[in-house]
């Protein structure tokens, strides 16, 4: 009995010391301007770079704060506008809608592109047939209500077997990016699996004869023993297979897509963001390399760093 | 003598015998179903996850290398976020509880309240995000701290607790009372000196296991803008923080084969603290409860 006692005793008393502590902390926000902190958020596809670089930076300028959160483009967005973060990633351009609230709030910002991705269409290692497909292909395939079920529908000549369908969710840039440039805002075909996972896609396709998909580079280049990409024909009329260069030379379209960072004007008065989107200006090059996607020319980060000289006014 | 047909229960002896028998194998295929399945799961992770796991792991950030990649700054949020949700749970929770058991009258209101708890333990976690979100993030304005997230997982395993805490209360002899009542103990003596000691494993064991939730949680996290990387430890309260399951949830995602390792290594360092919780709670349990 008298065990039990101290030992509630005790218990009740941890806990008040817990309540006390958290009280105590009640104004401790104002200390949180005066430290050097760049707030990131957004994008799940740009992540990996961001991380990188400020795992870099980090390491550089150890006083320097750079949290990062993965709220997603459109998430992000959403805290970027309600002025929670300096610096937004997206793996799209930002909405007329996202603009127009931004300009509510005043807040001024500017578009950088840090890195490219090219959307890689992939389809099982044996299938042996599909060489090249084309936009409209493309189109016709993954629309609902086109009637589209074996490879022989595409295109005569191949084999008539049940093509399955594997899909980013409705949630992902990705599928976002899809849409736009293939189906065009069309309704993508109901029976196609969707998962917010790509993984998931990856590992759906190679263990699929009449499999196909599509996802970020990274993801192929991770996986090329398992799976085959399809090269599809740009514009110029060429099939173009995605890799390092004719994503960056922008031959690998229209699947190719540039990857965002939106940073706030106000902030970059700051000399520690100005500094920080300096730094991952210059570093986003090699560093979305390390993580799998492509970097731009280098005369793109040349002209952005100029652009942020000028609004920062250095 | 005629009582019995013999031969009918002959008869009948041999289908019986069987299906008594098929419905054992039944019984025993589905609790090898879920022995087989968990251990496929504990082998896999013990399998990948094991190589990564060193002492790197644990004092290191996330990083772009799998091999450099660390939990640190997940397990220190994870642990912060315990110290808010912990008593801020167990104090709102285990008043409720001892009202509700105790005070308050039985009629249609209480029977309204305890209905509704008993269903908010059964909402989605995302849905406690979203308030968390709306109502300490951006209506109180503390940010996407430690604090935030800490109060909205107390709200989200609060039900449980309270739950919990009413059962153990419940199970508290009524002889206790009152014998307490009889030597002319006040309300609060007795619910202090006999209700509470009775009642505190049942209790505690409620506690320990919701806590287990809260620290396995991620979407309401995610929604109020719980971080993904930093390479900092929290320092106070105010502090931006991500916790273990988010981190693992981007390992996952990752294209590179190394980082599911990675977050397989983590995945074994999160059960390891569950089981810690959970035996720590059976513990108390075994301990304490043995008094009637």
């Amino acid at each position: 009995m008298k065990k039990t006692k101290l030992f509630v005793l005790t218990a009740l008393m941890l806990l008040s010391l817990g309540v006390l502590a958290a009280c105590g902390n009640g104004d401790g926000s104002s200390s949180a301007e005066e430290e050097q902190k760049v707030e990131v958020d957004g994008s799940s596809t740009v992540f990996p770079i961001m991380e990188a670089v400020a795992e870099e930076y980090s390491a550089e300028n150890p006083d320097v704060k750079v949290p990062i959160g993965v709220s997603g483009t459109g998430g992000g967005f959403e805290k970027f506008i309600a002025g929670e973060t300096d610096i937004s990633n997206a793996s799209r351009p930002i909405k007329e809608e996202e603009k127009k609230l931004l300009e509510e709030e005043g807040i001024d910002y500017t578009e950088f592109k840090v890195a490219l991705d090219g959307l890689s269409v992939v389809v099982n290692k044996e299938n042996d047939w599909v060489d090249q497909l084309t936009v409209e292909e493309l189109k016709k395939m993954w629309t609902e209500g086109e009637g589209v079920k074996t490879w022989a529908d595409v295109r005569e000549g191949w084999p008539e077997e049940k093509i399955e369908f594997f899909s980013p969710g409705s949630d992902s840039g990705t599928f976002d990016y899809f849409d736009e440039v293939i189906l065009d805002g069309a309704q993508i075909r109901k029976d196609a699996s969707l998962s917010e996972d790509d993984n998931v896609l990856v590992q759906g396709i190679s263990g699929t004869k009449n499999g196909i998909g599509y996802f970020g580079y990274a993801y192929y280049l991770e996986n090329k023993d398992t799976l085959k990409v399809v090269p599809i024909v740009n514009s110029k009329g060429d099939a173009i297979t995605p890799n390092q260069d004719t994503i960056q030379s922008g031959e690998y379209e229209p699947l190719s897509r540039p990857l965002f960072i939106y940073v706030k004007h106000g902030s970059l008065k700051n000399d520690t963001v100005y500094d920080f989107t300096k730094y991952t200006l210059e570093n986003a090059g090699s560093m979305a390399e390390a993580v799998g996607y492509v970097a731009l020319p280098d005369s793109a980060y040349e002209e952005a760093l100029k652009k942020i000289e000028e609004i920062a006014g250095k | 003598m005629n009582l019995i047909d013999k031969q009918l229960v002959k008869n009948k002896m041999g289908r019986r015998l069987i299906s008594n028998k098929l419905i054992k194998q039944l019984f025993l295929i589905a609790t090898l179903f879920g022995i087989v399945i968990l251990g496929t799961l504990l082998y896999r992770v013990f399998t990948q996850g094991v190589g990564y796991l060193n002492w790197r792991f644990f004092i290191n950030f996330a990083s772009r290398f799998p091999e450099e990649a660390g939990i640190k700054a997940a397990i220190v949020g994870s642990l912060w976020l315990m110290v808010i949700t912990a008593p801020v749970s167990l104090i709102l929770g285990v008043g409720t509880a001892i009202y509700l058991e105790e005070y308050a009258t039985k009629n249609k209101w209480t029977q309204f309240i305890q209905m509704n708890i008993s269903n908010l333990a059964g909402v989605p976690s995302i849905v406690f995000g979203l308030l968390g979100l709306t109502v300490f993030v951006r209506l109180l304005e503390m940010g996407r701290s430690i604090i935030a997230g800490g109060l909205t997982m107390s709200l989200l395993i609060l039900p449980i607790i309270v739950v919990a805490s009413q059962e153990a209360i419940r199970a508290v002899p009524k002889e206790q009372y009152e014998a307490s009542f009889a030597m002319g103990a006040s309300k609060w003596q007795t619910i202090r000196r006999v209700v509470l000691p009775a009642a505190i494993p049942g209790i505690l064991t409620g506690g320990i296991l919701a806590l287990s939730r809260a620290i396995g949680e991620t979407a309401p996290l995610l929604m109020i803008g719980a971080l993904t990387f930093i390479a900092y430890l929290p320092e106070n309260i105010w502090s931006g923080f991500t916790v273990m399951p988010i981190q693992l949830f981007n390992w996952t995602s990752r294209p590179q084969e190394e980082f599911h390792f990675v977050a397989a290594a983590g995945i074994i360092v999160l059960l390891v603290m569950l089981l810690i919780m959970n035996s720590v709670a059976v513990f108390i349990r075994n301990k304490y409860s043995k008094r009637y």
